[in-house]
């Protein structure tokens, strides 16, 4: 399972890369999206991936998983997921003030 | 009471800022009212933490009592508090200035000015790294609605710009808070530094990665080249106090540099000792460089102060590099320094061009502006300033880093570096000096499209303001030096700080 989530992150990874770096505005907030996405997921295999273990240390419990990366995933997700809807509207109001949607406001046919 | 004092400066702007979105600008008076009642309370707040810390002792507030590496906490040393003693300095005068010109170009001036500041005195308190990134965002997003406040369309292109940006930056500072917990278990600045000196060798590499990656988000906030790229358009396109304001923005940068590289990479940190030492100093003097051609080729005055921002990050973290006690208290008495006189010179580019018309900021002689000999003296002592020539604080600071860098083995670089970046600044001032105020050619016809709907003083006042409290910094050098040189001192001596935070929490 390691390998798989280390493959997804990855992946998502290059496409954030890729896509932020394109010329048009809304490539661009997706490929954030996928960054912030492989970041969540990034943050969450950092509390080691365990299946089935109670989050709570108790008597003649042998494994557990760390509660502590959820709560910061939870963080980080109200957090992109806000700037998401922010950065949205700023690329509606370029494109709206700029008359294209490319990022420095000049239109190539 | 006094248990909570180190979370008032976080709690004030807050509740300010909610009770101003709850109001919805019904009444500007009251507006303007509670947002300078605000901030003259941190000023206040500000000094009464200082008068506190400045015997020695570290404050530590565990948040909810929970005790140190388990919740989260904030702390109060004299770095902290100094950087509060600053930004809420600067925000008076900002808001001052604001308040006439530019409060009505938008909604919600107020809201956002509060929450940015809510921001700024949370990433300087905190002493969690998760944290100091949950404050980075609230800055960064309330910095986003202030940018693009009042609109436009280059303003809304170097808004978008600067939103891009650092949205990257935020999730870079992600994979790196994940990698740090990952290998050392802990969020906790102090516990991050007890963890590491323990750090078997194996994870080394990965922490430095991640020490590496961590540099390079703080080195994008404090727009060290090469990440400086999104500042001279987003600071030149915004209006002037929000401009003025974001003077302390990039300091953050610094700010989270040095804290972050004496406390947790710093001398002690075993594997992970000196992270950033052989890269921060040379990408310093770059950055120096780099910005004063900027300032050199400037067409615009508003460009010319956004690159002499990136200037002043450049000395400032040169002074950082040399990572010596007497280099970082000489940093810190430039950043002071540095913050108020770009600030002032922003708020002064704005009042010069609103009286120029047509020809707005463009360093092309125009007509006389009214009251220019008024606003040109004020050039005149901004660029001295700005310039570093004695007797005013720029020139105190230079010297101090200068006589700071004496003993390091790159002495020749640093001495040459600054001393030919000072005089090609000095070039470039006295040209756009010259260009707005003495080849001014008097109107034959009057003036039309002049914009003066309010009294001069009332835009000046905000300006000398900010020029004294540079003239305060020269007057009462001597207590600001020995209190700075306190400070570095504290700030590497970290087993101080540490214990400070890891002892809180056992108490009842």
């Amino acid at each position: 399972m390691e390998a798989l989530i280390s493959l997804i992150i990855g992946v998502l990874t290059a496409c954030g890369v890729y896509l932020s770096l394109r010329g048009r505005t809304f490539p661009v907030v997706l490929g954030l999206t996928f960054l912030s996405y492989a970041a969540n997921l990034f943050l969450l295999a950092m509390g080691r991936l365990v299946i089935g273990a109670p989050p709570i240390m108790a008597d003649g419990m042998t494994g557990y998983t760390d509660p502590l990366p959820q709560a910061l995933v939870l963080t980080a997700i109200v957090i992109s997921f806000a700037m998401t809807a922010f950065v949205v509207v700023l690329a509606l109001k370029t494109y709206k003030e700029l008359g294209n949607d490319h990022v420095d406001g000049i239109h190539k046919p | 009471m006094m248990a909570h004092l180190v979370i008032v400066p976080v709690l004030l702007p807050l509740l300010a800022g909610i009770l101003l979105l709850l109001l919805n600008q019904r009444s500007t008076v009251l507006e303007r009212g509670l947002s300078i009642f605000s901030i003259i309370a941190q000023i206040f707040l500000a000094f009464k933490l200082l008068s506190i810390v400045s015997s020695g002792d570290i404050l530590v507030y565990a948040l909810g009592n929970w005790p140190a590496p388990f919740g989260i906490v904030l702390v109060a040393d004299r770095l902290a508090v100094w950087m509060l003693v600053i930004t809420a300095l600067l925000s008076l005068f900002v808001l001052l200035y604001a308040i006439p010109v530019t409060e009505r170009a938008g909604r919600h001036f107020h809201v956002l000015f509060q929450l940015q500041l809510f921001g700024l005195n949370g990433a300087f308190l905190t002493g969690d790294l998760f944290n100091l990134f949950v404050f980075f965002e609230i800055l960064l997003i309330a910095s986003y609605s202030l940018l693009l406040h009042g609109g436009g369309r280059l303003r809304t292109k170097a808004g978008l710009h600067f939103v891009v940006i650092n949205l990257v930056g935020s999730t870079l500072f992600l994979f790196a808070v994940g990698v740090l917990y990952g290998t050392l278990g802990t969020l906790n600045m102090a516990d991050l530094a007890v963890k590491l000196a323990l750090l078997p060798l194996g994870d080394s590499a990965l922490v430095r990665a991640a020490g590496l990656l961590l540099f390079g988000v703080f080195a994008l906030k404090a727009a060290l080249v090469p990440l400086h790229l999104w500042l001279p358009s987003a600071y030149a396109q915004t209006s002037a106090p929000i401009a003025a304001l974001f003077a302390i923005m990039t300091k953050v940068g610094a700010y989270s540099i040095l804290r972050v590289y004496t406390l947790i990479f710093g001398t002690e940190a075993g594997l992970g000792a000196n992270l950033i030492e052989g890269w921060l100093l040379p990408l310093a003097l770059i950055t120096l460089v780099v910005g004063m051609t900027g300032v050199v080729a400037s067409t615009h005055l508003r460009q010319q102060v956004a690159y002499l921002v990136i200037v002043s990050i450049g000395t400032v973290l040169t002074a950082f590099g040399l990572n010596t006690h007497e280099g970082i208290a000489a940093g810190l008495f430039y950043l002071s320094h540095s913050t108020f006189a770009t600030a002032a010179f922003f708020l002064l580019a704005n009042t010069i061009a609103i009286r120029r018309a047509e020809l707005d900021d463009r360093l092309d002689p125009g007509t006389i502006i009214p009251h220019s000999r008024l606003i040109g003296a004020l050039f005149f002592v901004t660029a001295v300033l700005l310039a570093g020539l004695p007797p005013l604080s720029g020139f105190i600071g230079k010297f101090l880093i200068l006589h700071a860098s004496l003993a390091h083995e790159a002495l020749p670089w640093i001495m040459s570096v600054i001393l030919i970046t000072s005089l090609l600044g000095l070039i470039a001032l006295t040209r756009s000096g010259s260009l707005l105020f003495y080849r001014a050619q008097p109107s034959k016809v009057l003036a039309t499209g002049v914009i003066t709907v309010h009294p001069v003083y009332k835009e000046l006042l905000p300006i000398v303001g900010l020029l004294a409290l540079c003239v305060v910094l020269v007057i009462g050098g001597g207590p600001v030096t020995q209190f700075l040189h306190f400070t570095a001192e504290q700030l590497l001596q970290t087993s101080h700080y540490i214990q400070a935070v890891l002892m809180t929490g056992e108490l009842p």
